[in-house]
């Protein structure tokens, strides 16, 4: 079976990097973000995904690593 | 009352779509046996299985509701969690768990039969899907016209889009890939209404400057200034509370008929922990769900009290959708928030949080339709009846195809059915409730009971479902206009609120089935032997052998853990 871990590390990175990228894109458009009390939500969700996102990604890495290594004992 | 998306928004809709598909194609290589698409080959660790063990139960409607509940009661909207909930959830791991897994049982219906027998299966099963995919179907409706208010989509490109997507992705990977996008839907759902937790409390000061504004409006609603943000505190009269409901109330219906009737014994729920890979995975299943549901209160819930705030400052400028009778369309809440709140980029996630809790929960309904059908019915009643009995596993991989398509077809219609007649909604939502809480006892009774017998199950499914049916045509909540609420026999009670009429319509319909179900047992005779009823009932099985694991995998250690958050959260918003 295929990792969880992997796509939803991919998506989140992907979102992270897109929604991060948008808030820098439209960091001095004030009225934008009237609604939010200044702060930049962007930036700050999509910092957010990236660093769950690559977490996740690096857990799945490590599962791969950890599965690969015993069928190595079972088999060889 | 509409607002339009920019296009960020819509990329990141679209790169959810993507990926929710591509899990869905990914997978569709491993499906080459029933047991693969239907049950997903048992094999998936319990951090998995656990997550989608609520996530399923985070559908649209859940979501919706309990924001819109939370800005009607406030806090007390945790009930439905902390109390509703969590004991429920522990006590399927813990004592039921064993025998739904360790029966080899493929489905709820189909325990029922291995215990009991045929007909009380054949009952269940039919209920059953029915049920599910009305409830499908309901949810659909639900989401449509929400997206067609709000967002002004066109309600049918909405319905058969998202239908078509489910379909998509539980067609191509079965219930594996329902399991792993609900995992994938738990984290969108968290991650897309954060930033509304965060602003809305912001907004107000935190919880300190929420009470201080609510203090006004809630004494003018006539009740103490910080009931919105109490639990217990005031419920010891149920006219001091929102609800209506007495703590014993609360209790006895909430924390017990209900929570039990749904969380131990509906298939949607309790097939997510038989997909795990081994009876521990299984057990500790709804345990590891346990954690992250007893904190989505926080996350909807929450929401809804700052939304009641917001409403009664009128210099915030936020209003609710009215509906044709003038009043606010309390379920609209947390889309209304998002609006009111998020700038494009994440205004985009939030709105693929409130898709992606419409998905979970329709992939559930037709991921525990197909499987019922295909093992409870199909294999069951109808190739029996044909001329060639026996089918191999490619067959019923094909049927359990269909079945999803079906499935998704036949929720597509009732979606439009519920469209023309809008309480009807209501009411099924009332029989469902009729459905589960006699289950509860005849399965319940089934696993520790050794005693109980197949008729008298079954007259216990039905006497409780038609007990309950009875107390529902007899009773009314205050204010009710339709009959859909109740009364269509006369009017022989009233209940100050429709709460407590839910709560008692379940309690005497699972007091009813337990009773009829142990009185037949007692006048009827055991006919399955023993050697039929080991890993069926708690008697004629041997108990697991836990020694040896560690406490993060012990399921007596996680309930401890679980129990002790709940009372902890219990008291510290007493």
């Amino acid at each position: 079976m295929i990792d969880i871990k992997l796509p939803i590390g991919l998506m989140f990175t992907i979102l992270g990097v897109i929604i991060a990228g948008y808030g820098l894109v439209t960091i001095n458009n004030s009225e934008m973000y009237q609604k939010s009390f200044g702060i930049n939500v962007n930036i700050w969700s999509g910092a957010g995904m990236l660093l769950f996102g690559v977490i996740m990604l690096l857990l799945s890495r490590k599962g791969k690593k950890e599965a690969r290594s015993q069928s190595y004992k079972r088999h060889g | 009352m509409e607002f339009s998306l920019g296009w960020i928004d819509y990329i990141i809709m679209v790169i959810y779509f993507i990926f929710v598909l591509g899990i869905g194609w990914a997978l569709k290589r491993y499906m080459k046996s029933a047991s693969a698409f239907l049950e997903a080959g048992r094999s998936l660790p319990s951090w998995v299985t656990g997550l989608a063990f609520i996530s399923t139960n985070l559908g649209a409607l859940e979501v919706m509701g309990m924001t819109g509940s939370g800005l009607k009661y406030g806090m007390l909207t945790t009930h439905f969690y902390w109390v509703g909930a969590i004991p429920a959830m522990v006590f399927l791991a813990l004592f039921m768990m064993p025998f739904y897994y360790g029966s080899k049982a493929r489905s709820v219906p189909e325990y029922l039969k291995l215990r009991y027998d045929e007909k009380t299966r054949g009952l269940n099963a039919i209920l059953f899907a029915v049920m599910t995919i009305l409830a499908s179907g309901i949810s659909m409706y639900a989401l449509a016209i929400l997206m067609e208010t709000v967002l002004g989509w066109n309600f049918h490109l909405s319905l058969i889009l998202s239908a078509a997507i489910v379909l998509g992705y539980t067609y191509l990977g079965g219930l594996s890939s329902a399991i792993y996008n609900e995992v994938l839907q738990f984290f969108i759902i968290v991650i897309g209404l954060i930033p509304i937790v965060f602003l809305s409390l912001h907004d107000f000061g935190g919880w300190s400057g929420l009470k201080e504004t609510l203090s006004p409006i809630v004494e003018a609603k006539g009740y103490a200034p910080d009931t919105w943000l109490t639990t217990w505190k005031y419920t010891g009269k149920a006219s001091s509370n929102p609800m209506g409901v007495e703590w014993y109330g609360i209790f006895a219906g909430l924390g017990f008929v209900l929570s039990f009737g749904y969380w131990c014994t509906n298939f949607l729920i309790v097939q997510r922990a038989m997909a795990a890979e081994t009876k521990l995975a299984a057990r500790n299943t709804p345990l590891i769900g346990a954690i992250p549901k007893m904190l989505v209160p926080f996350l909807i819930i929450v929401p809804g009290i700052a939304a009641l705030a917001l409403l009664n400052t009128p210099d915030k400028n936020f209003i609710l959708p009215l509906n044709s009778q003038g009043q606010p369309i309390y379920d609209y809440t947390i889309i209304m928030l998002l609006k009111h709140y998020l700038p494009a980029g994440v205004l985009g996630l939030g709105i693929t949080a409130l898709l992606a809790s419409f998905m979970s929960g329709m992939a559930g309904n037709v991921s525990a339709f197909n499987t019922v059908w295909t093992y409870d019915i199909y294999q069951s009643y109808i190739r029996p009846a044909t001329d060639n009995k026996v089918a191999d596993d490619r067959h019923y991989l094909q049927v359990g195809k269909i079945a999803t398509v079906v499935g998704v077809l036949v929720s597509i219609g009732a979606a439009y059915i519920a469209s023309l007649f809008g309480n009807i909604m209501d009411f099924l939502q009332t029989i469902f409730s009729m459905i589960n809480a006699p289950l509860f006892a005849v399965i319940f009774l089934g696993m520790f009971w050794k005693r109980s017998t197949g008729h008298a199950a079954f007259s216990g499914l039905l006497g409780g479902f038609l007990i309950a049916l009875l107390h529902h045509g007899l009773t009314i909540p205050a204010g009710a206009e339709t009959i859909f609420k109740g009364g269509w026999l006369g009017v022989v009670h009233t209940y100050p609120v429709e709460m407590a009429q839910n709560f008692w319509t379940a309690i005497f319909a699972c007091t009813t089935s337990t009773l009829i179900t142990v009185l037949l047992s007692l006048a009827t005779k055991q006919i399955k032997s023993e050697t039929e009823m080991t890993g069926l009932v708690y008697q004629f099985t041997p108990k697991d052998r836990l020694e040896g694991i560690p406490w993060f995998r012990h399921p007596f250690a996680l309930a401890a853990i679980v129990i002790v958050m709940a009372l902890i959260l219990t008291v510290f918003f007493w």
